[in-house]
C-alpha cells in the first residue's frame, strides 16, 4: 500500500485527530490567525485552513509563478519571499499572497530586434531609472540576482541578462519591489529571446534535418516501418544499434542506410 | 531540514557501491535491460493499471464498453456542470474564428498558428495563460536533427517500441517527420536550448531511445518553451485575445452538428459566458488531479482531464485511457516536496536506481512503465526498498545523481538541473552530493480523444491538440515526446482550424443538444446523476471546514 498517497488524505484529520495534534502552529493568513500542521508548504496551509485555491496556484511544483508570497516574521522587519507551493509554514508567521501584479510589458516583433542597449531602452525606456538599490534581487523567491540581469540590460549585455535570468517564474514579485518601477521579468524574456533568436547562432543541423525531410529521404524507409507487420516491427526494435552513453557527439551507426 | 540520521546512515551504502557503478558506467556496461517478454511480464505483475479494480467499462457515449481508468469513467457517466435548459441562447457575450480551449503549450502554439492563417483567436484557460503541464516539463524535447546519426526512422521504432507497438501509426509517423521542423520554429522565436557555441544543440538520451535526440534548456525545458510561446501570443495581442479564470465547462453546436463554440464558466464572478466561434481546438492536457488510483501526481493544479468529457459528450471517441504513466521518479522525501517530479534527465545523464543496499535492480533507461512497475517490485515485492521517514509503510529507492558530477566532471548536477539543485538546496539537500528518494508518481494521460494528424476529428469544427489527445504514444509515452506532441500537434491543429474557418461562412442556431442526448443515454443506462463533470478543479478542501459551511453549497467539488 505504500503507493496509495493522496494529497487530500495526508492534508487533513479527523476531528478527534485534530483535537490531539500537537503539531500545530499559527500563522496569519492576511493577519488572520489560523492553526495549521507546522510540515505544510504555505499553500497546502491556505486549503487546510479552509481556502478553495483559484488564485495563486498553478502548477504546486515550483516553476508557474502563480503563488508569489511575501511574508514577515515576529522580531523582524524583513520582508521575505517565497513561492507559497514550495515554503514550508513558519509559526507566527504573517503573509500573503500576490497572485498578480501590474507591470509594463512591451509588444514587439522579435525579428525586429536587435542585441543591444538602445533596443531595449526604446521598449522599456523605465531601464535608465534603475537605481540600484538592489531590492529586486532581495525579493527574488529564485534567488536570482536580478539587479546584476538589469545592469547588464542597461549596459547593453543582453546575453549575460537572458543567462542570469534562466530560472525567472515571472512570479512578479521583484516588480512590486522596485522603486523605479520596472517589469523586471519581462525586460528579461525580451532578453532571452534575442539571445535566442539573434545572438546565438542557428542550429545548422536542424535545418539541414529539416531540408532532409522535405526532400522525400525519408518517405520510404518510414513507409516501410508503417506496412511492417508487428514481428518484424518488434525485430527491428530489438535489433535497433544503441548509441552509448559516453560516447563523442560525433559517432556514427554502422547501419547508415537509414539515416 | 535534509535527511534524517537513518537515512544518513542509509545513504553510506549507496556510496559504498558508488565507485565501481561509476567504473562499470565508464565502461559502458549497462545493468541488463529487460527483454519484450519481460517486459511484458513486469508490467502485468507490478504496473498500477494491472491491478484489480484499476479500470471499468464504459456504459453510455462512442467508446461504450471499452476499459478505462475508473477516475475518468466517473467524469464520463456524470451529468454536465448546466441545465441544458438554463442556458440562453440568445445572449451570445463572444465572437470569434477560432476558440482554443487550454492555454498550455499546445493551445498557444495552436493560437499562434491559427492567427497566421489570418483568424481572430481566443484562448480561454482555467488558471492564468501558461500555468499549466508543459510549465512543469524538465528534461526535454526529442526530435532526430542530427542526421550522421539519427533519422525521423529511428524516432519512429523507438515510439513505437515505448508505447508497446499499439500507437497509431500514421499520428506517429507525423510527429516524428515534424519534429525537427517543431525545434526550428521554437529556436526562431527565441526559446533558448542548450547549443555549443557553433549553435549546435547538446542532444542527451531519454529513456527508450537509441539516439541521444533530446533537446533541452537546462531543466527547465517546457518552462522556456511555454514562456517563448506565451510571450509571442501576447505580442499578437491583436488577433489573440485570452481569458484567464474562465474554463470551458460543455461545448457548442449548431444545427448540423457542427462544433460552434463553447460555454466559459467564470472563476470569480460565477457567471457562465457563451463563446461562438467557427472552430474550436481542445487543448485541456491531462487529468493527473484525478488521482488515479490514488496516487500522489506531478501534475498542475487544473489537470482534471475536462476536454475529455466534453469531447466525448459531443461524440468523440476515446483511446488508451486505460494507459496511465507512472513517471518513476517522483520525490517522497521532504514531504513538502511530495510527488514533485524529478526529471529523467538524472537517469538519461546516468544516474543508477539502487535499493537499499545500493544495489541495482534495473537498467535506469528503461521505457517508464517498466522503470516504474521495477520500482514498485522492489519496493512491495523483493522488500528492499527504503522506509520513508514519518510515513510507516512507505518506501523509495535512490536515484543516485552525484554519480552525475562524477561521470561528467564536478558541477555538472548544479549546471544541468539548475532548479532541482535550488529546490534541494532549500530543503537542506545537496543532490550533487547525496542521492534523491523517490518513488513513481502519477504523471501523464498516455491517452484521449481520437484525432486525425491534422488535427481533426469526426466531428466538424472541432480539433483536439496535446494531451488531452490519445493514440500517438500507445500504451506508453517516451519522455521528451510530450513537448514534442504539444508543439506538432498544436502547431498542426492551429493551422488546419484557422484554413477550416476560411471555409465555414455560417454558424447555425447555438445549442448543446449532443449533451442533451447524453443526458438521455446516461437515464436509459441508469447511472451517473450523483456526479457532475467536468470537475475543473480538484478538491483539496478541508472536511472539517466544510462541516461548518453551513449555508454553503458545492456542484461537484466546486463551492
Amino acid at each position: 500500500m505504500s503507493a496509495m498517497v493522496q494529497e487530500a488524505v495526508q492534508q487533513h484529520s479527523s476531528p478527534s485527530e485534530a483535537a490531539a495534534r500537537t503539531d500545530l502552529v499559527p500563522i496569519f493568513i492576511m493577519g488572520k490567525r489560523y492553526m495549521v500542521p507546522s510540515t505544510l508548504t504555505i499553500q497546502k496551509a491556505f486549503e487546510y485552513a479552509g481556502y478553495q485555491l483559484i488564485r495563486g496556484c498553478g502548477c504546486r511544483g515550483g516553476i508557474c509563478g502563480a503563488c508569489a508570497t511575501v511574508y514577515r516574521t515576529p522580531g523582524s522587519a524583513k520582508i521575505n519571499v517565497g513561492l507559497a507551493c514550495q515554503t514550508v509554514v513558519q509559526p507566527n508567521m504573517y503573509l500573503t499572497m500576490v497572485p498578480f501584479f501590474p507591470a509594463n510589458r512591451a509588444v514587439y516583433d522579435i525579428e525586429e530586434l536587435k542585441p543591444d542597449a538602445q533596443t531595449l531602452l526604446k521598449y522599456y525606456p523605465e531601464l535608465a531609472k534603475c537605481m540600484g538599490c538592489n531590492t529586486c534581487t532581495k525579493s527574488c523567491p529564485m534567488d536570482i540576482p536580478v539587479m546584476e540581469y538589469i545592469s547588464a540590460a542597461i549596459r547593453g549585455d543582453v546575453e549575460k541578462a537572458a543567462e542570469i535570468s534562466m530560472s525567472c517564474v515571472m512570479c512578479g514579485i521583484c516588480a512590486s519591489r522596485c522603486p523605479a518601477e520596472l517589469g523586471q521579468y519581462n525586460i528579461a524574456i525580451m532578453c532571452r529571446r534575442i539571445t535566442g533568436r539573434h545572438i546565438w547562432p542557428k542550429a545548422q543541423h536542424v535545418a539541414e534535418m529539416v531540408e532532409k525531410i522535405n526532400s522525400g529521404r525519408y518517405d520510404k524507409p518510414l513507409e516501410q516501418l508503417m506496412k511492417a507487420d508487428l514481428e518484424t516491427l518488434r525485430k527491428l526494435y530489438v535489433e535497433r544499434q544503441m548509441e552509448p552513453h559516453t560516447t563523442p557527439e560525433d559517432w556514427t551507426p554502422d547501419d547508415k542506410s537509414f539515416i | 531540514m535534509g535527511y534524517t540520521s537513518e537515512l544518513m546512515e542509509l545513504i553510506k551504502r549507496v556510496e559504498k557501491t558508488r565507485p565501481e557503478r561509476v567504473m562499470k558506467k565508464k565502461d559502458g556496461q549497462e545493468f541488463p535491460a529487460l527483454t519484450l517478454d519481460q517486459r511484458r511480464d513486469r508490467l502485468e505483475k507490478y504496473h498500477p493499471d494491472f491491478r484489480a479494480g484499476a479500470l471499468r467499462e464504459l456504459k453510455v457515449g462512442p467508446s461504450k464498453g471499452l476499459s478505462i481508468a475508473q477516475e475518468i469513467a466517473d467524469t464520463f457517466e456524470a451529468k454536465s456542470r448546466l441545465d441544458p435548459d438554463a442556458i440562453d441562447f440568445n445572449e451570445v457575450h463572444y465572437e470569434t474564428d477560432v476558440l482554443v480551449i487550454g492555454g498550455g503549450g499546445a493551445g498557444t502554439a495552436a493560437a499562434l498558428l491559427a492567427q497566421e492563417q489570418g483568424a481572430r483567436v481566443i484562448i480561454a484557460t482555467k488558471l492564468r495563460h501558461g500555468d499549466a503541464n508543459t510549465m512543469m516539463a524538465e528534461g526535454g524535447m526529442q526530435a532526430a536533427t542530427k542526421s550522421w546519426k539519427d533519422s525521423p526512422y529511428y524516432h519512429f521504432l523507438d515510439v513505437m517500441g515505448g508505447g508497446h507497438f499499439e500507437n497509431d501509426p500514421e499520428l506517429v509517423r507525423t510527429m516524428v517527420t515534424e519534429a525537427p521542423k517543431a525545434i526550428e520554429w521554437l529556436e526562431k522565436l527565441g526559446c533558448m536550448f542548450n547549443k555549443w557555441p557553433d549553435g549546435k544543440m547538446f542532444t542527451l538520451h531519454g529513456a527508450g531511445t537509441c539516439r541521444k535526440r533530446m533537446h533541452y534548456a537546462g531543466d527547465m525545458t517546457g518552462a522556456e518553451i511555454m514562456r517563448t510561446l506565451r510571450d509571442e501570443a501576447r505580442n499578437r495581442v491583436k488577433d489573440i485575445g485570452v481569458l484567464e479564470f474562465s474554463p470551458a465547462v460543455e461545448l457548442l453546436i449548431d444545427e448540423k452538428g457542427r462544433c460552434s463554440g463553447a460555454v466559459l464558466y467564470n472563476l470569480e464572478t460565477e457567471e457562465y459566458f457563451l463563446v461562438k466561434a467557427k472552430a474550436v481546438i481542445m487543448a485541456t492536457g491531462g487529468s493527473g488531479r484525478l488521482h488515479m488510483s490514488r496516487f500522489m501526481t506531478t501534475n498542475h493544479y487544473g489537470a482534471t482531464g475536462d476536454g475529455l468529457v466534453m469531447g466525448y459528450r459531443l461524440g468523440i471517441e476515446v483511446r488508451f485511457l486505460h494507459a496511465t504513466q507512472y513517471h518513476p521518479t517522483g520525490a517522497v522525501f521532504p514531504e513538502q516536496a511530495e510527488g514533485l517530479l524529478i526529471t529523467e534527465k538524472v537517469r538519461g545523464a546516468g544516474a543508477n536506481l539502487v535499493n537499499i543496499d545500493g544495489d541495482q535492480f534495473v537498467f535506469e533507461r528503461e521505457p517508464r512503465d517498466i522503470e516504474s512497475a521495477s520500482i514498485i517490485r522492489e519496493c512491495e515485492k523483493v522488500g528492499k526498498g527504503v522506509p520513508v521517514p514519518g510515513q510507516p509503510g512507505r518506501f523509495g529507492v535512490w536515484l543516485d545523481s552525484p554519480m552525475i558530477d562524477m561521470l561528467e566532471g564536478e558541477g555538472t548536477v548544479e549546471r544541468e538541473f539548475p532548479a532541482k539543485f535550488i529546490l534541494f538546496k532549500r530543503y537542506g539537500i545537496d543532490i550533487s552530493k547525496l542521492p534523491m528518494l523517490i518513488y513513481p508518481t502519477l504523471h501523464y494521460q498516455n491517452g484521449g480523444l481520437a484525432y486525425k494528424p491534422d488535427g481533426s476529428t469526426t466531428v466538424e469544427g472541432f480539433f483536439v491538440a496535446g494531451e488531452v489527445g490519445g493514440g500517438v504514444h500507445g500504451a506508453n509515452r517516451l519522455m521528451g515526446n510530450s513537448l514534442l506532441d504539444i508543439t506538432v500537434f498544436g502547431r498542426l491543429a492551429g493551422e488546419t482550424a484557422g484554413k477550416y474557418v476560411n471555409t465555414r461562412s455560417e454558424i447555425g442556431k447555438l445549442s448543446v443538444d449532443h449533451v442533451r442526448r447524453y443526458h438521455e443515454e446516461l437515464e436509459t443506462a441508469g447511472i451517473g446523476f450523483e456526479r457532475v463533470s467536468p470537475m475543473v478543479l480538484p478538491d483539496y478542501g478541508n472536511p472539517e471546514v466544510r462541516k461548518r459551511q453551513w449555508t454553503s453549497h458545492y456542484v461537484g467539488t466546486l463551492r
